[in-house]
């Protein structure tokens, strides 16, 4: 029980945030309309390649001895950045469509 | 002072991303909410790369390795969605959410390297690195599945016992995770690697048995995976762009799936576990109804359409397949010019993905007002003279509605046999993704015209041109 409430306490900013931010995400995109259903699961799609900040993080960090760490990380970031591009790109294509003609 | 600045470059990052899902969840404001979040994770990312500092107040290096990635994986990345067909584009979507989901494991892999003392570590630290590990292994394997599946390179697949091998393997993971960050043993590093086989085979087998009518389900619910993965790295390195993009993203998503399902009418759960489409059930009911169709020639349907009132049109995957969509709006074209009114009937899961044929017939210029949904559509039917469905097939068969023991059954539907007349268009009398018969094909009003969607519209268009 201590450590629980000792945890909750330490982390409590990022404990936080989570419980709001599930929240903001079910708020936001409640009213979709069936029509942007495909476009919002891409957008959000390219939203969580913000994992590519972490690839960042671990390729930087990176001793330049350790091979492994060095091509994994490099992959990471490969792969981070496919997620992030690939994905606003795809999205904006998809919502290209959507221009209003008359 | 570099490193306040960082923190503002997380903040406007966070902050896009909520205004741009926002945006993205209406028609008139999406694209430029799409482009709001993309700056602002640009931002965030260049932020990092020149600003961040670790707890020692230590800068990154290998920055050749850096912008080198992020060259290559920028140019494969636009190259692929700019070429992407619009009818393959939502396995791009499962594919870059792989990406994202093994760039999430990637990033457990080495940081779980780089601990040299297991035991000094804390256990909040090392159950992060695990879940994101697990979770994020579980989507990448779990994408490409799904993208193999929605492509055609991988068939429906399962065996007696499937899912019980499944919930063995989460376990086995799951436990065997616990137990490491339990013991702390000195096999630790090899012993992550059997975590990450694990999860995969995991993800591999979590899709496999799923129908691929119901991937985009799937695709929804991994891309939330996906996001909850990055979150973790963002309790890792204490990172709240990534903690607030990823658990937006893990919330939406969950939401979304939901959203999906409802559309169709069913649970999330008899999504994942009743695997339909093939087996005895369908064979049971393709059985017991073996009617007599009858065809209509390509003349005839031209002159019904061409003096019709009002046609409605219901597209649906063979038209995706046959990239039939501008064949479509020429007819659609020449029928008003003969003073015909022409809509189109879209059902909230028509084609591959939700939103998919509005995307396909928008690419085509027909006009977003002459798409009605679902609902308006039923109640214009009675008043139609002709409803032509192209390649559609579930999302009009009436046993949603009448047969309990269909695996559709209460799924909504478009009710297409309350207008005066309907032709379809289909390749053959095969049944539609599900793998269940359709009766609408066997009732009196209802005239079949073989063939492909888009040599059968080009058709279509000269019959009427030279009425």
């Amino acid at each position: 029980m201590e450590s629980i409430l000792n945890f909750i306490t330490q982390y409590q900013e990022v404990i936080y945030i989570v419980i709001l931010m599930i929240f903001v995400g079910i708020e936001v995109i409640g009213h979709v309309p069936s029509v942007l259903h495909t476009p919002l699961m891409s957008g959000a799609n390219a939203i969580h390649g913000v994992v590519i900040i972490g690839a960042i993080i671990v390729m930087g960090k990176a001793e330049e001895s350790n091979y492994l760490a060095l091509i994994l990380g490099f992959l990471a970031v490969v792969l981070g950045t496919l997620n992030v591009v690939g994905g606003f790109v795809v999205t904006d294509r998809m919502l290209e469509m959507f221009k209003k003609k008359k | 002072m570099e490193l306040n600045i960082l923190t503002l470059c997380y903040l406007i990052g966070s902050v896009t991303f909520i205004v741009g899902l926002k945006m993205l969840s209406n028609p008139a404001t999406a694209r430029k909410g799409n482009w709001i979040a993309a700056v602002g994770m640009g931002v965030a990312i260049v932020g990092t790369i020149f600003l961040y500092r670790d707890d020692e107040g230590a800068r990154l290096h290998n920055y050749a390795w850096i912008f080198g990635g992020i060259a290559i994986g920028a140019l494969i990345g636009t190259l692929a969605a700019k070429k992407v067909k619009m009818t393959a584009m939502p396995e791009m979507v499962s594919m870059f959410n792989g990406m994202g989901g093994a760039c999430a494991a990637l990033i457990s892999l080495i940081e779980f390297g780089h601990i040299h003392d297991i035991s000094a570590e804390p256990v909040g630290k090392l159950s992060i690195i695990f879940a994101g590990l697990v979770i994020g292994s579980v989507s990448f394997a779990g994408s490409m599945i799904a993208w193999g599946k929605l492509n055609g390179k991988v068939k429906d697949f399962d065996f007696p016992g499937q899912h019980m091998l499944n919930n063995i393997l989460l376990l086995a993971a799951i436990g065997l995770s616990s137990w490491i960050i339990a013991t702390e043993p000195a096999s630790a590093p090899q012993l992550i690697y059997a975590v990450l086989g694990m999860a995969l085979l995991y993800g591999v087998f979590f899709v496999l048995p799923i129908g691929g009518a119901d991937m985009p389900v799937v695709i929804s619910l991994l891309n939330s995976f996906t996001g909850i993965a990055a979150a973790c790295g963002g309790f890792l390195y204490n990172n709240k762009v990534m903690l607030t993009g990823g658990i937006l993203v893990g919330a939406a998503g969950t939401l979304l799936t939901i959203l999906m399902c409802r559309a169709m009418n069913r649970s999330l759960m008899n999504v994942l576990i009743g695997s339909f489409g093939g087996g005895n059930k369908a064979a049971a009911a393709g059985a017991k109804q073996q009617g007599s169709y009858k065809e209509i020639s390509l003349s005839d349907a031209a002159v019904v359409m061409a003096y019709a009132n009002k046609v409605f049109i219901v597209p649906g995957y063979g038209l995706a397949v046959a990239q039939a969509q501008h064949a479509c709006h020429e007819l659609e074209k020449l029928l008003e010019a003969k003073g015909v009114e022409v809509k189109y009937a879209i059902h909230p899961v028509a084609g591959r993905m939700p939103g998919h044929m509005n995307v396909l017939l928008a690419e085509a210029d027909v006009s977003y007002d002459k798409l009605e949904e679902m609902e308006t559509a039923n109640e214009q039917f009675e008043s139609t003279d002709v409803v032509l469905i192209l390649g559609a097939n579930d999302v009009v068969n009436p046993a949603a509605k009448t047969d309990p023991s269909s695996p559709i059954y209460g799924m909504p539907i478009l009710d297409v046999e309350l207008a005066k007349a309907v032709i379809v268009n289909k390749r053959s009398m095969k049944p539609g993704y599900a793998g269940i018969e359709n009766d609408l094909f066997f009732q009196k009003k209802t005239s079949m015209l073989f063939g492909d969607a888009k040599k059968v519209l080009q058709d279509l268009a000269t019959e009427i041109k030279s009425l």
